[in-house]
């Protein structure tokens, strides 16, 4: 019984390693010889490999790596490729991407063209790998859930990478890739239209997030909490209800009223994770293309709280008599 | 596994403290500073902040002068700026000067041996400058500087260069095949972020727009870039780290563009960066003429003025103490007649305050730089020639279509 009520995983099962079914004619052989780690057991399977790659994996990771190359030999090339200046810096470095002023055309590579650059690779990379991911389902007989969930996190890249610059007619208003500089962007990005707390997609993005966080806890506490009575046969109990469905049920009925079924539970857990990027994905959308000032036009519509204020300041712009 | 359980505990108890030990003591003050709710606080830590008052004392005051006597003008030779002072007052402006900028140097950081009224060394054509500078800002910037005012003290803190200065920043070397971003190095000047470095020669300098937040609901052809926002934001980084606050200290965050919601102090800041930017395109740049290269940037720019300049941290430069009062040769720009006329000035204006102190009437006599006798070229002069040509910041993108 106590196995169920640590924080780590108490059991590992130890059989032979699997190698899994037969490939089908023509496909790439899974790669490595499988091994087992105690200390990874204590997280997950302690069986690691084989892996398959296929085609679009192999594909994915040149294109990642070609991506990561690129972005990283930019940043070298920022600090005069001084290798203590690199590490020194690491967090700081970027690849930007162009100055406005090129709008949509395609910059010299020294100024910009390398962002683009680095940009469809890295594209390219997540996109086969999706395709690996909808493979993988298809070949295991699985329904493709996982690959469009990830599609929907693809969908928020591609706004703020490429469909929303394209809508404004300007590259630079992508994302650069580095560590600090991509969250100075996030900070500027919310600042120059007018603060996205008045964003409202922006605020749904948050509740699907923190949404997520609360069914994930509520979720993985109930299943463990329940495991006693076989809830770790959670999808056997989806059709075939037994104590530890009931139970676990009624935990959530007598606690709040309500409470979701051994697979509504995991469509819950879908959608919030899904909607998250998806509605970010949206706000980022309607940010300059259709609304300037997310603050102002809060206040057009009634979402902004009034409150008393003391001193009114003036802009010193407008008193008359003041040079700028 | 006793024995396991032990180690784990010391080590978990090791590494919460090495955690920790990046934070700050609690409690901190508060000092609220909007209306209730809106987290408009600055926040101190008491233990650094008495560091800051400790620092930021105003050395005594040098006795005052005895009245009468000879004008400076008469006696001496080569007396532009502080001619109408009495000798008496002059020679202890000179005493305090030494003490706020050459302390160890002495009288001869600036006068030399051809005599007190040469001016072949950069150090009293310097001097004499940074005196018009500052009669200029006591005079005419009360809109920043308030009835406070700025001495030499307020920046130099017996430093000959003050400690906080800054110049056009080219960057790290790099490729030229790179066309310089201008961010994204850990630097100081921007409070370590990652935001453009030199945020100053576009808008310390150069007077280039700092506004970028639309104020439209709905876009009505604003395009400057999120790459323009972040040189205004490097700018109110550089802002915050140098008066000791934080964005609230002026804005209310929830919309940093409203004028109507923003602190007073933020009226200040405006016309601290015009002043700013008159001192250093007025005053500093033009002596780069006589500056050696010792007190110029590597673009061969000198060593000029940004808001840590004066304010080292605190939020007044030396947390509001005034030595102005005991030194008010540096005032004005000094009339016909010396402080005796200021004061005479002062008190037929006085029953018309109010309306003396809306006219902005007290007009700079351009401080005329009278023919000097000396080697070196009067300060007036062409700038040298910098920023570099590349594009320090970014032009907005193209309409599109």
């Amino acid at each position: 019984m106590a196995e169920y009520q640590n924080i780590f995983t108490r059991v590992q099962v130890r059989e032979p390693a699997y190698p899994g079914v037969d490939l089908p004619k023509g496909e790439l052989p899974r790669l490595g010889t499988p091994i087992f780690n105690y200390w990874i057991g204590k997280i997950g399977d302690a069986q690691i490999g084989p892996i398959y790659l296929g085609w679009a994996g192999i594909a994915s990771l040149i294109c990642g790596f070609i991506a990561f190359e690129i972005i990283g030999l930019n940043m070298l090339a920022s600090v005069d490729w001084s290798p203590i200046e690199f590490i020194k810096n690491l967090f700081w470095l970027a690849l930007e991407p162009p100055p406005p002023a090129y709008g949509l055309s395609i910059p010299p590579l020294g100024d910009g063209g390398w962002w683009l650059m680095a940009g469809f690779f890295l594209t390219a990379s997540i996109i086969l790998w999706w395709i690996r991911t909808y493979q993988r389902a298809i070949a295991l007989g699985t329904g493709t859930h996982v690959a469009w969930a990830f599609a929907a996190a693809i969908f928020f890249y591609l706004c703020l990478g490429f469909i929303r610059p394209v809508l404004m007619g300007s590259w630079g208003e992508a994302v650069p890739f580095g560590i600090f500089p991509h969250l100075d962007w996030t900070a500027a990005i919310s600042i120059r239209y007018g603060n996205f707390y008045y964003n409202p997609f922006h605020a749904l993005s948050i509740a699907f997030l923190y949404g997520s966080a609360v069914l994930f806890a509520m979720h993985g506490g109930t299943i463990l909490a329940a495991s006693r009575y076989g809830a770790d046969r959670e999808i056997d109990q989806i059709t075939d209800r037994g104590t530890a469905a009931e139970r676990a049920a009624l935990l959530w009925r007598w606690t709040m009223g309500f409470n979701a079924t051994m697979e509504s539970i995991h469509r819950w857990a879908w959608w919030f994770a899904v909607l998250t990027v998806i509605t970010a994905g949206i706000g980022i959308l309607l940010t300059g293309t259709v609304v300037e000032n997310w603050y102002l036009w809060g206040i057009k519509h009634g979402m902004v709280a009034p409150y008393p204020s003391e001193i009114t300041v003036q802009d010193p712009t407008l008193l008359q008599g003041v040079s700028q | 596994m006793k024995l396991l359980d032990r180690k784990a505990l010391v080590i978990a108890a090791l590494g919460a403290s090495a955690f920790l030990a990046g934070c700050e003591m609690p409690p901190p003050d508060v000092v609220q500073n909007g209306y209730r709710g809106l987290g408009m606080h600055t926040n101190y830590n008491p233990r650094l902040l008495q560091a800051s008052l400790d620092a930021n004392v105003p050395p005594e005051p040098i006795p005052a002068a005895s009245a009468g006597g000879p004008k400076a003008k008469d006696l001496y030779k080569n007396v532009q700026v502080l001619g109408e002072l009495t000798v008496g007052e002059f020679n202890r402006l000179m005493v305090a000067m030494t003490t706020w900028v050459a302390p160890e140097q002495g009288c001869y950081y600036c006068h030399v041996n051809e005599g007190f009224e040469y001016d072949g060394i950069y150090t009293k054509v310097t001097a004499r400058r940074m005196l018009q500078m500052t009669q200029d800002t006591n005079a005419n910037w009360k809109d920043h500087v308030a009835a406070t005012g700025v001495t030499c003290y307020t920046c130099h803190r017996g430093k000959p260069v003050p400690e906080y200065v800054w110049v056009t920043d080219p960057g790290p070397g790099q490729p030229s095949m790179l066309a310089p971003t201008g961010q994204n190095i850990a630097a100081k000047s921007v409070a370590y972020s990652s935001l453009p470095y030199d945020p100053f020669t576009p808008f310390l300098s150069q007077d280039n727009n700092i506004r970028v937040i639309g104020d439209t609901a709905l876009p009505q052809g604003n395009r400057n870039s999120i790459k323009q926002a972040e040189w205004t934001y490097g700018l109110m980084m550089h802002m915050s780290d140098a008066l000791g606050v934080n964005c609230t200290y002026c804005h209310n965050s929830r919309s940093f563009y409203s004028w109507d919601q923003s602190a007073p102090q933020r009226t200040t800041a405006w016309y601290a960066i015009r002043h700013v930017r008159e001192m250093n395109n007025d005053y500093v740049t033009p002596l780069g003429e006589v500056l050696p290269a010792s007190r110029k940037g590597p673009l061969g720019d000198p060593y000029k003025i940004y808001c840590a300049t004066c304010h080292q941290g605190a939020y007044k430069p030396l947390y509001g103490a005034s030595m102005l009062k005991d030194y008010p040769s540096l005032a004005q720009p000094l009339p016909e007649g010396g402080l005796e006329a200021v004061k005479a000035a002062a008190e037929a204006a006085a029953p018309v305050e109010v309306q003396a102190m809306a006219e902005p009437a007290v007009e700079a006599p351009a401080p005329a730089p009278a023919a000097a006798p000396a080697p070196v070229a009067a300060p007036e002069a062409v700038a040298p020639q910098y920023p570099p040509a590349a594009p320090m910041q970014y032009p907005p993108a193209p309409a599109p279509r």
